[in-house]
């Protein structure tokens, strides 16, 4: 049960949120002049990284805002949380929490 | 009444002010208060308590605690019934009720015994090689299997306890209330932090329960007692017993059980629940989950009366019992000296035969002047007896431990005590993701490096010594105070205790057996699932090198206990066998729950009602006394249909779908999704979100639209309204109604932020009656007197506002029936008096209220679809022939997938009407469609039965249905294959009635 920093309403338990996938993937703007293999990549190719990886969450059981996280794969750890539309945060730092 | 011959005269933790009485397997007996099962039982001398789950071998109690793999009992009767239970945990209560496992008829003679005679045709990975062939076997083999082998057996009626659930934060969280635990727990409460201390035995202290130790010169309970004493002094301390950790999740968040009326009884627990379950996030986690001794692989170790040499010490030290009267303590390492040691002080001849050739010096010593003989460099060939150990036969090991020098001699004894090292109890450590490490000294797996903020202290750690686990615990917990941000701020120092150096061990995974070349088919690694050394050896033989593998293979340490005695032995031997070190073959993954926990504690109170809100709509009480049958849409109870009294379901469907056709028809719509959606860009976003366009819908006009994802299948379905300039209600499916804001806001929020568009959820708000058939304008002009329902005035797919029966209503001229209709929608709190005016009104037209079956007969006559009924999450607005309503002018979600080319294949699966040769078939919904009939299976299949009722109205059933290439078969005749016959139809378009849709324009 991962715990979840909320921009709006900060830390609160996984179960409260909903999971919307990769982050970062912009709809194309003219979809038409895409071709069937532009247009697949978009719809159903994601990276599956061990690691690093930015995704979308939207705290449906709180504020029903969606944000994104950075969300270490592997250990679970997460790296940064920020607004929708933002730039990801660069220094992203590597492994998990140690106590 | 049984004697208990076997207690001794003092001592102990039990109360013996209070005795009780209980029954094991229809016998009387008595204890005492502070007994569990196990103790009582061999206080009276009962050691064989079960048989085991696959040879049915007589068994009995192992170990003293959590890690018991044979000492299972079916406790308790009727609803309160609990199979599976660890005797050696169970506490005792007045009357309790114990039952053997695995036997018939009695423990004693058991009729499955036989697979013990048969255990050579019995080897791992029988079940898997003979039962699955031939395959048609199977179901005759399973009912031999299901009879003879199994656990206990659950209850058959409903939980009659309740148990709750309780979530807490807190900054340091102690697992475990031996003496590293304890230390930990004061080190950090002393700092002022919230702690919470977690131990699964009825009262803390740990191991030191079972010992005769000093702390500070003093019993080392009265060292516990006072911790705890100070410990509950503390304003943010709390302790819990009976509470065993369940699982370590991420993030520290852990669940705990705490058993709190179990020990009482079934009678006795008053208000208070039966159990608890404790969800925790704790900034710091401090692991004192002490360690489990290891049983010595011999041939017949299982037998009863042979148990760890750990447990026969707790019972005799902490429940006044001695387990036999001659033990034979089997060693190879330090920490069974001291229970022979305490054994012989409580009245048990012992004798050690140690596999070390050279034992220290003073253990030898002191054992010397208890009269102790040593059998140093011997080791245990076998056991003999069957329902009680009779005795050993043993030899002098060679350098190797591969065989033996002498010839076997035979020591007579009941009670064979094992110590084949200690396992530290890792499993939270390695279920928050810690990777083990391997101490070859010990020979045991201890944590590695932390991943989450957790350490580990005391015997879970690989620390077996009483002084280190006191300060490294303290260490630990004052640690982990600091982390959470809470500083030391007195200087205590660790209380004095007497340290004692430790020997290495030396590690005899499997005891030769007696000739060289001998079998090792009756060296028992995992008793609860029966797996032997010899079957590890079959594995290996046969290709299961991994240790993930030999599990899966053997089913070892897959039982009830999940292999806590046997997992390490068991890799070891593997080990052994490959040549490899125990660290490359490496262990199993440990997973929660770390003891069995019942469904009743995991679900808490979301049970019965409470398991899921119902949603009602404010007509409810009229439909349920109008004795309407309710279906379940969702949350939802939507009446099905309202049967009259002595009428059949089909009965009462035809007169409410002919009532509707032929004169009025009302049904409660309430449930139907609704989001108001408001904001300058509403039109251009319900462009993006539906297939078809909505800028020049105009106020007032009411347009159909469909929703797709973004891979171009369907969606959701349903009517928006433009309500003014900027503002719109969309409908949605009753059961769709959440995931469809949900979408809409994913949308707005993540892609489109630019659009000044804004939605609420407004379903709750309205309550909606939708009256339908030839006579709604003439009942509805009767009731308004403000909306002019002339057709031209108020054309279909329009709405208007005014008053209903006096009531502001708006209302919409939309039709799911295909008959001339209304939705009148008016404020909630108005539904009912809206409900029962038009009934009244419509009294003399006959007005009948239909429910859900009737709406979907009606509508599937028309061939509208229901979304997730004629779709699947497969079917694409083309495939439901509804081409006409994707735009060509536009985007919106979903269109560039319409042209892919999986899309455009002319072979998908498409809507169609099916009329059946005989027209009193109804085919079931979800029957697959063929074209070519074969008679028997596999015949290939072209499509599916998707909706299929008997219209009253048309006199004869009617089917919509997905065929492959389904627009291009008009005409075809294709069946259903059915269980006992085959149903033939004819596929034409999906619709039957008024085609052109005149009535419900008219
Ligand atoms: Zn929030």
């Amino acid at each position: 049960m991962l715990l979840i920093e909320c921009p709006y309403c900060g830390p609160r338990d996984e179960y409260e949120f909903s999971y919307g996938g990769e982050a970062h993937i912009v709809r194309p703007k003219h979809p038409e002049k895409l071709s069937d293999e532009e247009w697949a990549d978009y719809l159903f190719l994601r990276t599956n990284p061990k690691g690093a990886y930015r995704e979308r969450w939207c705290h449906a059981h709180g504020c029903r805002r969606w944000f994104n996280v950075e969300r270490d794969t592997l250990s679970h750890q997460i790296i940064a949380v920020y607004e929708m539309g933002a730039e990801p945060p660069r220094a992203a730092r590597k492994g998990g929490s140690k106590p | 009444m049984s004697d208990q011959q076997f207690r001794l005269a003092d001592g102990g933790r039990i109360d013996r002010e209070r005795p009780l009485r209980f029954t094991f397997n229809g016998r009387e007996l008595s204890g005492y208060e502070g007994d569990t099962v196990a103790s009582a039982l061999l206080a009276n001398g009962l050691h064989l308590v079960s048989r085991s789950f696959k040879y049915h071998r007589p068994r009995g109690v192992l170990s003293d605690g959590s890690e018991e793999p044979n000492a299972l009992v079916q406790l308790g009767v009727g609803a309160y019934t609990q199979p599976n239970i660890r005797a050696t945990q169970a506490e005792l209560y007045q009357g309790l009720i114990a039952e053997s496992q695995n036997c018939w008829p009695s423990v004693d003679l058991d009729v499955g015994a036989v697979n013990d005679f048969l255990s050579p045709i019995f080897p791992a990975g029988f079940y898997y090689k003979t039962f699955m062939w031939p395959k048609s076997f199977w179901i005759r083999y399973e009912y031999f299997i299901r009879k003879m082998a199994g656990l206990g057996k659950a209850p058959a009626s409903a939980d009659p306890d309740y148990y709750d659930k309780m979530h807490v934060h807190c900054d340091v969280l102690v697992l475990g209330a031996g003496p590293a635990g304890l230390a930990a727990a004061l080190a950090a409460g002393r700092t002022g932090a919230r702690v919470m201390l977690a131990d699964e035995q009825m009262e803390p202290g740990g191991y030191l329960l079972g010992r005769k130790v000093a702390i500070n010169d003093r019993p080392a309970m009265e060292w516990v007692d006072n911790s705890i004493e100070e410990l509950k002094s503390m304003a943010d301390v709390r302790v819990l017993t009976r509470t065993t950790a369940l699982a370590y999740f991420d993030h520290n968040y852990l669940t705990l059980l705490e058993r709190v009326t179990d020990h009482l009884g079934p009678d006795a627990n008053g208000d208070r629940p039966r159990q608890r379950l404790w969800k925790v996030r704790a900034k710091q986690v401090v692991l004192a989950t002490g360690s489990h001794e290891r049983p010595l692989v011999f041939r017949n170790n299982d037998r009863p009366g042979v148990m760890l040499a750990s447990a026969a010490q707790a019972y005799l030290n902490r429940f006044a019992v001695r387990p036999g009267r001659e033990a034979v303590v089997f060693t190879n390492n330090d920490s069974a000296y001291q229970a022979a040691s305490d054994l012989v002080k409580g009245g048990v001849q012992c004798t050690i035969v140690d596999v070390r050739p050279e034992p220290p010096d003073e253990l030898r010593a002191a054992a010397r002047k208890q009269n102790i003989d040593v059998l140093s460099g011997h080791g245990v060939i076998s056991a003999a007896g069957t329902k009680r150990v009779t005795g050993v036969d043993v030899s002098s090991l060679n350098a190797t431990a591969s065989g033996y020098h002498d010839a076997p001699r035979h020591l007579k004894c009941d009670l064979v005590l094992m110590s084949g090292g200690w396992n530290p109890a890792v499993h939270l450590y390695s279920q928050s993701r810690g990777k083990l490490e391997f101490d070859a000294s010990r020979a045991c797996f201890v944590p590695g490096e932390s991943v989450q903020a957790e350490r580990s202290a005391g015997a879970c750690n690989g620390t077996f010594d009483l002084a280190f686990c006191l300060s490294e615990g303290r260490e630990a917990g004052k640690a982990a105070a600091a982390s959470a941000g809470f500083r030391s701020k007195s200087s205590s120092s660790s209380p004095k205790v007497e340290s004692s150096p430790e020997t290495p061990i030396r590690a005899v995974w499997r005891m030769p057996p007696k000739d060289p070349g001998g079998r090792y088919n009756k060296h028992f690694v995992d008793f609860q699932h029966d797996v032997t050394a010899a079957d590890v050896d079959l594995a290996y033989r046969e290709g299961y090198r991994s240790v993930e593998h030999l599990k899966r293979y053997t089913t070892m340490g897959m039982g009830t206990d999940q292999g806590k005695t046997s997992n390490v032995n068991a890799l070891a031997i593997l080990a052994e066998i490959s040549n490899a070190d125990i660290p490359t073959v490496g262990t199993t993954t440990f997973r929660p729950p770390y003891t069995p926990a019942t469904f009743g504690a995991l679900a808490g109170r979301d049970v019965g009602e409470l398991a899921d809100p119902v949603r009602m709509t404010p007509m409810h009480q009229w439909h349920l006394a109008h004795g309407a049958k309710f279906e379940d849409v969702g949350q939802w109870k939507r009446p099905w249909y309202y049967p009259k009294a002595g009428e059949s379901m089909e009965e009462a469907l035809s007169r409410e779908c002919k009532a509707t056709r032929n004169a009025i028809g009302i049904l409660d719509a309430s449930t139907l999704g609704k989001i108001d959606i408001q904001g300058p860009d509403v039109a251009e976003f319900l462009n993006r979100i539906y297939t078809n366009g909505w800028s020049k819908l105009a106020v007032g006009r009411c347009r159909y639209g469909l929703m797709c994802t973004e891979d171009g299948m369907v969606f959701d379905d349903g009517v928006t309204s433009r309500l003014a300039e900027n503002h719109f209600l969309m409908t949605t499916t009753s059961g769709n109604a959440a995931r469809v804001l949900a979408w809409l806001e994913e949308w707005l929020q993540t892609e489109w932020p630019e659009l000044r568009v804004y939605c609420n959820s407004v379903t709750e708000h309205w309550a909606t009656a939708g009256i339908a058939g030839p006579l709604a304008r003439k009942l509805l002009s009767e009731l308004t007197s403000d909306i002019d329902l002339d057709s031209k005035a108020f054309p279909f797919m329009s709405w208007r506002e005014g008053t209903v029966a006096g009531i502001p209503a708006r209302v919409m001229r939309i039709s799911f029936t295909g008959e001339l209709s209304f939705e009148i929608n008016v404020q909630s709190s108005y539904g009912l008096a809206l409900w029962t005016s038009l009934m009244s009104a419509g009294a003399k037209y006959g007005i009948t209220p239909f429910g859900t079956e009737t709406m979907h007969i009606l509508r599937a006559e028309k061939g509208f679809i229901i979304a997730g009924q004629e779709t699947d999450g497969t079917v694409t607005p083309v495939d439901l022939g509804l081409e006409g309503m994707v735009s060509k002018h536009k985007d919106f979600l979903g269109k560039r997938s319409l042209s892919r080319p999986d899309t455009l294949r002319e072979d998908r699966k498409q809507l169609v009407g099916l009329l059946t040769e005989d027209p009193r078939q109804v085919l079931p919904e979800g029957g697959q469609i063929v074209a070519e009939l074969k008679s028997k299976p596999p015949m290939k299949m072209i499509g599916h039965v998707t909706s299929s009722y008997f219209s009253a109205n048309l006199d004869r059933s009617i089917a919509l249905a997905l065929v492959k290439g389904g627009r291009s078969r008009h005409g075809e005749t294709v069946h259903v294959p059915l269980e006992n016959k085959v149903v033939s139809a004819r596929i034409g378009p999906p619709h039957f009635y008024d085609v052109e849709g005149e009535r419900m324009h008219g």
